[in-house]
């Protein structure tokens, strides 16, 4: 099985990126500035919903449970849909997943198809895998409009062009739509976005969506957006592929007075927003007369099988944990080297991967818990990142890195008496070229990433072993 | 790229119920009815609040809302789209003809093509449920018609009006797995430098007609 996650298996590691990235002063600007409307926008929608906490609560029981159960809910939703007319594919991992869909597109003869927003499709590497079979997809939300136009990548699961400003979004508009001219108003580039659509909503075949939730009783889809792009691509075309990961489904149409409501307000701020559509297989009156559902796994089951872990599958894809995260508001998404950037980027990349790749993510965090306070799902993040640092450090154990043996012999000295009171003395009797003035403040090799930041006391002449075996004999000769 | 060859369900499947190992599969309905839903499922506010609270939100997303009295409906309809200087407009197949107003250039959906929908001016339809507390209109069918005009208005029935989102999945339930539609005020966006732009791909005026309950 190969699992991928984008292009994740490439990138450099979170601290090395994320420090040519903080040079870059227009994109923290670009960062700072979005994520502080989103985050004061969400705190006035939270703020008066008055069973907020409630409803989180339920949200995190119905997933909790769903996973629980999700063989026989996944089941049930393939038995709904297929019986409403839609037809239920299963894909392993990413190349599978793109090799049904491609299948379909082949099968049905087109040569393009419109996207709806969907950070599943770029897991897989959707796009990627279109165009070297001659395919050519069209993304039509405007942010992901920015994206692919401009050759660039999402920095943000909810609004993956937050990194752009309107002046460059003006320039990359003109040169891929061949404009010679353009204002740079939002309203202006908004304009060119549905000028340069519209006709391809009308024209084009197949439509390829993900999903917000499937649901196991009713078969349905739901997908929830703002432009109306989402609605122009689930509508208008003949045939409509929905890849979705199986995290998706959720037990029963009524959970959706749940998630509906955590959703929006996490997502966007906004109490709903525009536009939410729910379908089930195929409608006769209108709608795609062709509908295909691709579930797929990508390293979810693995996630599921570790108990501490697999609450990183509650995940509803708010983007709330980014537009919080002290780390993510000073790098951007584009240090997490995925596409599913900030705190549950941090969790998710690394997990889907099975641990193999993005072994520094784990530790793009202060753990300071903000991330945990607004997640509509509650999904405790910094428990499972200290989870996650668990795991890298016995891989890494198992090693032969430096570290590792310095790890090792470490624990040797550590676990006997005779031993450990030799090493301090070898340490207060080592010690004497690095004191100055009472401090330590260079030490050689491995030890100097300690010193490089804050200065060390040196080792005292008496331990506290020693003082308190003086203090006994004191005791008893009194 | 290989030959697609589905034996992934009966793999994923069994992936899944590995890592269930623990789960008794004959329990997952009673556990999933234990779950605790202590948020707000019923109305909590007087009739005229919840309206008020209705037109409130809509207006915050930058609908346009009309009052009137059944008897009125036809003429206020015809003052919305006198207002836009709209001269023509397709109803849903299922609108009621009483409450079209004289003097306009009517077609129901049926006799118009998708091509021909993208050139009319406005679409005027019904709803099935409203929800005050985040001002949503909630559609059954009418996806094309609703998407493609510039400009749609929507007739309310006050009675349909609920507080909250779970009271309208609730009235929803019995036509769930119809073609449903959520709207929530014009089509928009803020993906660029955050700030609302009404109208991307969506009408971009929504008008939102309340028809009041007569009261004895």
């Amino acid at each position: 099985m190969s699992i991928r996650v984008g292009d994740a298996a490439e990138a450099p590691s979170f601290q090395k990126a994320a420090f040519a990235l903080i040079d870059d002063t227009q994109l923290r600007e670009n960062v700072r500035h979005a994520t502080d409307v989103i985050t004061r926008k969400r705190a006035q929608v939270v703020a008066e919903q008055h069973d907020w906490q409630e409803l989180r609560s339920a949200a995190s029981a119905i997933k909790a449970h769903t996973l629980r159960y999700l063989d026989q809910y996944l089941l049930q939703f393939e038995a709904a849909c297929t019986a409403a007319g839609g037809q239920v594919h299963w894909a392993a991992d990413a190349d599978e997943a793109n090799c049904i869909i491609l299948g379909l597109i082949q099968q049905y003869g087109a040569k393009e198809i419109i996207k709806v927003k969907t950070m599943t499709s770029d897991e897989i590497g959707l796009n990627k895998a279109l165009e070297a079979n001659g395919i050519c997809p069209h993304e039509t939300d405007l942010a992901d409009m920015i994206i692919q136009l401009g050759r660039d990548k999402p920095s943000h699961i909810v609004v993956p062009a937050l990194h752009k400003n309107r002046q460059q979004v003006r320039e990359i508009f003109m040169r891929a739509m061949g404009l010679k001219e353009l204002g740079d108003r939002p309203e202006d580039l908004t304009n060119a976005a549905r000028r340069y659509l519209r006709d391809k909503f009308l024209k084009v075949k197949i439509g390829i969506s993900g999903a917000n939730f499937l649901i196991a009783e009713t078969g349905g889809v739901c997908v929830v957006e703002s432009e109306g792009n989402g609605r122009m691509c689930l509508t208008l075309p003949d045939v409509l592929i929905t890849v979705a990961g199986i995290e998706k489904v959720i037990p029963s149409f009524r959970d959706l007075g749940v998630f509906l409501q955590l959703l929006p307000r996490s997502a966007t701020g906004e109490r709903m927003n525009p536009y939410n559509s729910l379908w089930t297989g195929v409608h006769k009156a209108e709608g795609p007369q062709q509908f295909h559902v691709v579930l797929l796994d990508n390293g979810r089951t693995g996630i599921l099988a570790d108990q501490e872990a697999r609450q990183t599958l509650y995940c509803i894809r708010c983007g709330a944990c980014l537009n919080t995260c002290p780390v993510y508001r000073q790098t951007g998404g584009h240090a997490y080297g995925s596409i599913y950037a900030g705190p549950i980027g941090a969790i998710l990349t690394p997990q889907l991967f099975d641990m193999q790749h993005a072994q520094s993510l784990p530790y793009a965090s202060s753990l300071c818990g903000a991330c945990y306070e607004v997640c509509p799902v509650k999904i405790n993040i910094p428990e499972v990142l200290i989870h996650l640092r668990g795991r890298v450090v016995r891989e890494r154990q198992s090693g032969a890195s430096p570290e590792a043996i310095g790890m090792k012999i470490m624990s040797r000295v550590f676990s006997s008496r005779r031993s450990f009171e030799a090493a301090q003395r070898l340490g207060w009797i080592g010690q004497w070229p690095f004191v100055s003035e009472g401090w330590i403040k260079y030490l050689p090799g491995m030890l100097g990433s300690w010193t490089a930041v804050r200065d060390l006391r040196p080792l005292p002449r008496q331990t506290f072993r020693n003082w308190w075996r003086e203090r006994e004999k004191g005791n008893n000769d009194a | 790229m290989p030959e697609a060859i589905c034996t992934s369900r009966a793999a994923i499947v069994d992936r899944i119920r590995a890592a269930n190992r623990s789960v008794d599969a004959a329990l997952c309905s009673a556990e999933y009815g234990s779950i605790a839903r202590e948020y707000q499922q019923s109305s909590s506010m007087y009739r005229a609040t919840v309206l008020a609270a209705f037109e409130e939100r809509l207006r915050e997303y930058g609908a346009c809302v009309y009052r009137t009295a059944s008897a009125g409906l036809p003429a206020k309809i015809g003052e919305v789209f006198v207002a836009h200087g709209q001269r023509s407009v397709v109803a849903a197949d299922d609108f009621p003809r009483r409450w079209l107003p004289e003097g306009f250039r009517w077609q129901t959906e049926a006799g118009v093509d998708t091509e021909a929908l993208n050139r009319t001016e406005g679409a005027v339809v019904t709803c099935e449920v409203a929800i005050a507390h985040t001002g949503t209109i909630i559609l059954k069918g009418v996806r094309r018609l609703t998407l493609l005009p510039d400009r749609l208005c929507c007739v309310v029935q006050e009675n349909q009006i609920v507080e909250t989102v779970p009271e309208a999945i609730d009235r929803m339930q019995s036509f769930a797995t119809d073609a449903l539609t959520f709207i929530s005020g014009p089509s928009a966006t803020a993906d660029i430098e955050m700030t609302r732009i009404s109208g991307v791909h969506g009408p971009r005026v929504l008008d939102v007609v309340i028809v009041l309950s007569q009261r004895d």
